[in-house]
């Protein structure tokens, strides 16, 4: 506001900034046909893109067949889209081998968890009733998919599938490879030789091996060490095989945002007598994590779809799920319909998380702001 | 027989940056109460000195002894000696991403371990005290130069220091912010704060300083009240300085 009265004020000589040039007409020049190298690249594009788009409009939307009609599907001869094959295969897709009855449960189970990230979300919801939001949320989670009790009839983990899956994976994987990644990061920092020596070789050692390793032995070379009689359930070995693996880039994702700090921050820490975990806790990591953020999501979105490589394993993701009602000889041929309903449902889900993680960089950065910027 | 033993003592320290010879063989004794200024041209090993004295650097030979505490490899004692010694430094480093009141507040909160509420009226009591309380919910990033310098210095105030140390907190400064920030160290001064100042501020060290220090080559040159330091300086080296440093 006081900036506001300087402009206002006439004896200081300040002025407002010339009013900018506005409406269509204006931006269409600035923007489209500033120049004539521009002027040609704007013609060239849209009359690609008029020649284009009825076809693209008729193909996926005003020729497709919507129905699970499969003579209908067939008759168009693939110059549009069958979606008759996502009508009658979108349970498989989307919930996999999980038992066709008791689907309500991974869907109940799914938008809970969702309805849960949304909540954590919001920087307000940080508080300590978050943990008892998902202290009750993910068992909530794994009863409902499990059963076995409360009446519900009891699901091996073999057999679910389908988006549960790749959220569920996900969400291990990136919540619990973050604070491991952390903690590898500070350990490769250390001043401690140990400490820096032990995480140096297993960040090194993970980044050397590619995940469907990490999978593989997980899942069938991981049973055959262990001694008799002692099991862990497969996708508790493949959860932990993933969060295992992604904690390594984890580490130097944040290892990065810890470079980045001048060492001023430590040394003011230091000079009000800060010990090293304060130090790291209230100074250098809030601002570290900040300073990431854009690469975590780049880990998020990557772990996101590499759950996809669980199928070697015999576990059928959103992806995986795809394939197995592909199996399906009648629809096998309307594969490019099957594949762009699961890109659709992926792009959902990234979209959304980089818009979030946009707002949330501006929302914790606004310390970033200078002086300028802060008026704005 | 407390009041009488110097709150500083170093004897005989030495310290290098791998080969280069930065402190040598520096004896230095500082009275409660008692305001220093250190002067010398660049990489003399005035910053490096009052840096050895909340250990932010390591000293290699000799005894810092910091308030009856000595100086050792001792975690426990150097984090100790650090809460009682502030320091306020070129650069300001203060922490961007927590506001001007919870960067004065940080301190007594997780080192002294006062309940947030008493922690974060005492900081406020400390911008008061710097004239600068009417910024306290800004973002170090908002205010200018002259105010971020200030705020540091109640940061180090906050934690109700014994000793304060002051690393060039001019010199960083755009000229016409210098004056606030000195007539702050003025007030301290005149409160009796003991005070470890580096600085090329002449003018300061003439009107605040007991005893003004002279280094050069990592050595204590000289080492005078201010009226005999400046009027009388008896070795050449530091005649040479001041005919660069003082105003004609």
């Amino acid at each position: 506001m006081p900036a506001m009265a300087a402009q206002a004020a006439p004896s200081s000589g300040a002025r407002l900034p010339p009013a900018r040039k506005r409406g269509a007409w204006a931006w269409l020049r600035a923007n489209l046909f500033a120049t004539v190298p521009s002027t040609i690249a704007t013609v060239v594009f849209v009359a690609a893109i008029v020649r284009a788009l009825p076809r693209v409009v008729r193909w996926a939307f005003t020729g497709a067949v919507y129905s699970a009609d499969y003579e209908a599907c067939r008759a168009l001869e693939y110059h549009a889209a069958c979606w008759g094959f996502v009508t009658e295969k979108y349970r498989l897709i989307l919930f996999g081998r999980y038992p066709y009855q008791e689907q309500w449960r991974p869907l109940v189970a799914t938008v809970l968890v969702l309805a849960a990230l949304g909540v954590s979300a919001h920087p307000r919801a940080w508080r300590r009733w978050l943990v008892v939001v998902w202290a009750v949320v993910l068992p909530a989670f794994l009863v409902l998919m499990g059963g076995g009790i409360l009446g519900l009839t009891r699901v091996e983990t073999g057999l679910w599938g389908g988006l549960p899956l790749t959220v569920l994976l996900t969400l291990i994987g990136v919540s619990a490879s973050i604070p491991l990644g952390i903690v590898l990061a500070l350990g490769r920092r250390s001043h401690l030789p140990f400490a820096r020596g032990a995480s140096t070789l297993y960040i090194e050692l993970v980044r050397g091996v590619p995940l469907i390793t990490v999978l593989f032995v997980a899942s069938f070379v991981f049973p055959l060490v262990m001694p008799r009689g002692f099991r862990i359930d497969v996708l508790t070995r493949i959860a932990a095989g993933i969060t295992l693996f992604q904690a390594a880039y984890m580490a130097e994702v944040v290892r990065g945002g810890l470079q980045a700090l001048p060492r001023g921050q430590y040394e003011a820490a230091a000079s009000i007598g800060l010990g090293w975990w304060q130090t790291q806790r209230r100074v250098i990591l809030p601002q570290a994590l900040v300073l990431v953020i854009p690469s975590f999501v780049n880990s998020l979105l990557s772990t996101f779809m590499d759950t996809s490589l669980v199928t070697v394993v015999s576990m059928y993701d959103l992806t995986g799920a795809l394939r197995l009602s592909l199996g399906d000889p009648q629809w096998r041929n309307f594969f490019l319909e099957g594949y762009l309903f699961v890109g659709a449902v992926y792009f959902v889900f990234c979209f959304g998380m980089s818009r979030y993680s946009a707002w949330l960089e501006r929302r914790l950065g606004r310390w970033t702001l200078r002086p300028g910027a802060a008026r704005a | 027989m407390i009041a009488t033993q110097p709150i500083i003592q170093l004897a005989g320290v030495n310290k290098w940056f791998g080969k280069f010879h930065v402190l040598k063989d520096v004896d230095l004794e500082i009275a409660r109460g008692e305001r220093i200024v250190v002067c010398g041209p660049s990489g003399s090993g005035k910053s490096t000195l009052i840096r050895c004295i909340n250990r932010l650097e390591e000293h290699q030979e000799g005894r810092i002894v910091v308030d009856g505490i000595e100086l050792t490899e001792e975690l426990r004692a150097t984090e100790r000696i650090r809460s009682e010694v502030g320091m306020v430094f070129q650069q300001f480093n203060l922490f961007p991403h927590l506001t001007v009141l919870e960067n004065v507040a940080l301190g007594p909160q997780y080192v002294l371990s006062e309940p947030r509420k008493q922690a974060e009226a005492r900081a406020q009591q400390q911008l008061e005290r710097v004239r600068i309380g009417d910024q306290a919910a800004k973002y170090p990033g908002q205010l200018s130069g002259g105010q971020q310098q200030r705020v540091a210095i109640a940061r180090a105030l906050c934690m109700r220091p014994k000793v304060m140390l002051f690393d060039e907190p001019t010199s960083a400064l755009d000229p016409e912010m210098v004056k606030e920030v000195l007539d702050v160290m003025l007030e301290l001064a005149t409160e009796g704060m003991t005070m470890v100042v580096v600085t090329h501020e002449m003018g300061f060290a003439r009107s605040v300083a007991d005893r003004v220090i002279f280094m050069d080559d990592g050595r204590i040159v000289e080492q005078n009240p201010p009226a005999e330091f400046f009027a009388n300086p008896r070795h050449e080296r530091l005649r040479d300085f001041l005919a660069k440093v003082l105003p004609r």
